[in-house]
């Protein structure tokens, strides 16, 4: 069995646009939330959401690799090129290597939409142009990287809700532990645009609380009414810990721990059960007891059943000794498909830099909360080992766990 | 329309759009060889006459537009009909 380490990572979302921007916001506990006018001229029953403002790949990407990229598939490219920036990889390694590429991503609304629209007016599908269909597809994201990067290894999307982007990097992970591949460009990618997101809105599942956008995202905090969306991109690169050394590429964590359930209930309501199993399953991939977790990102998204569940499950697993916990989906909303690889990216950056980012706005706890040690206020301090949960419809849940070395 | 102003709007989309040189865009250029415009691309030509010219292009007609010439020709055709 092959041991898997991060090389590179990066990110482009609501809180910055590269791991620099990002990390310092995640210090500061700056929120990326915003009131989106468009939003409420649609008829959301929310108007919140992450604002996220699009790249320019003019001058980048030649037209031909620009056509086939909706809107997550842009904010992935630059992402995906930080991380390997940041892993030192350059076109010659790609060329020379089997390289591979796993992407959650899970849906793909506003080419689907607009392509529609079209042949709904003109009548003639030839009017369509030859970016939608490449656009369109929920594989949008690792269709278009491995042609850009010129990718020649394992190449597929992961598609499970808001777990995907969690579930990719720990289908990476085995790919690599198993020595299927040397090294996997793994993420996560979210579309921003309203389309993506009317439907969700139906469920009323979002905060609707206008007043106060940067407040409205308050993960386990009492007075919580419901998640913000958001989206953007995170990429994290995985690769085998002898191709690191190798290469001397940095090494910024190692994957020791992958956990997996299905909750086998409710498609939109989570299970203690499922979760608190997925949990169990990571610590023993990594053969760790849990008092060897230092801090858990939760995937808490600030919704009052959600939230609880996954209160309830750290509780149950965690008992006595209470690792700090906080959401980050305070500050970013809740990226989606893109989250459980953003938020290994994020935790990555508290691990590499020595702080918690802080789970803002948790000003009061509930009956569940209060049983968890959540940092509210940014907390300078080491730590060496981390979990990261999340969960999507379907009672699809992931849990990984990364320490320092 | 005029066949000058046809020539400016197709080799203005082929700058802006297709991000081409003007110094490519001679007459005689093939669009395949020397311009590089392929298969997918003539799918978009077909969007961008649409919206330019008015006329919406039989896929089957372009298998003889070889040449910028040709394309030139092909539009104009369509356009006095």
């Amino acid at each position: 069995m092959n041991r898997v380490v991060i090389t590179g990572i990066g990110a482009y979302s609501c809180i910055g646009k590269n791991i620099e921007e990002i990390k310092e916001s995640l210090y500061q506990g700056r929120s990326g939330i915003g009131f989106v006018q468009e939003r409420k001229d649609i008829g959301f029953r929310s108007a919140l959401s992450g604002v996220v403002e699009r790249p320019n790949l003019k001058g980048l990407l030649d037209r031909r690799l620009r056509v086939g990229l909706p809107e997550q598939g842009e904010y992935a490219y630059l992402s995906t090129l930080e991380a390997m920036n940041n892993a030192k990889i350059d076109m010659d390694f790609l060329q020379q290597n089997e390289v591979g590429i796993l992407f959650g991503n899970d849906s793909s609304s506003k080419a689907v939409i607009e392509s529609t629209d079209i042949v709904r007016e003109k009548k003639d599908t030839m009017l369509l142009g030859s970016g939608y269909i490449f656009q369109a597809m929920n594989s949008t994201v690792s269709m278009n990287l491995s042609v850009i990067f010129k990718l020649r290894g394992i190449n597929f999307t992961i598609s499970a809700a808001c777990a995907s982007g969690s579930h990719a990097i720990g289908m990476g992970y085995l790919f690599i532990k198993h020595g299927m591949q040397n090294m996997v460009v793994c993420g996560g990618a979210q579309e921003v645009n309203p389309f993506s997101m009317g439907s969700f809105d139906a469920l009323s599942a979002f905060s609707v609380r206008e007043s106060e956008p940067t407040k409205a995202s308050r993960p386990f905090d009492k007075h919580r009414d419901g998640l913000v969306p958001s989206g953007g991109a995170a990429t994290v690169i995985l690769e085998s810990y002898e191709s690191a050394v190798k290469r001397g590429a940095p090494i910024l964590g190692e994957i020791i721990g992958y956990g997996f359930s299905s909750n086998g209930e409710h498609i939109s309501q989570s299970t203690v059960d499922g979760l608190l199993r997925a949990m169990r399953m990571s610590l023993k991939d990594a053969g760790l007891t849990p008092q060897q977790i230092d801090y858990i990102n939760a995937h808490a998204t600030s919704t009052p059943h959600g939230d609880a569940s996954e209160a309830m499950a750290i509780s149950e697993v965690f008992g006595t000794c209470k690792p700090l916990v906080s959401s980050t989906k305070s500050m970013t909303g809740h990226e989606c498909w893109m989250a459980g690889a953003s938020e290994i990216v994020y935790s990555t950056l508290m691990m590499q830099n020595s702080f918690i980012a802080p789970n803002i706005n948790f000003e009061e706890p509930d009956e569940y909360s209060e049983k968890l040690n959540i940092v509210s206020h940014t907390l300078n301090k080491n730590f060496d080992v981390f979990l990261s949960n999340s969960f999507g419809f379907g009672g699809t849940n992931s849990s990984l766990i990364v320490r320092k070395i | 329309m005029e066949k000058q102003e046809i020539i400016e709007k197709i080799n203005n989309f082929l700058v802006e759009e297709f991000e081409l040189d003007p110094d490519q865009l001679k007459p005689e250029a093939l669009l395949k060889e020397d311009l590089g415009i392929d298969s997918l691309d003539f799918v978009d030509i077909i969007v961008i006459i649409e919206k330019n010219f008015g006329f919406k292009v039989k896929g089957e007609e372009m298998v003889n537009v070889k040449s910028l010439n040709d394309f030139y020709d092909y539009v104009a055709a369509h356009v006095s009909q």
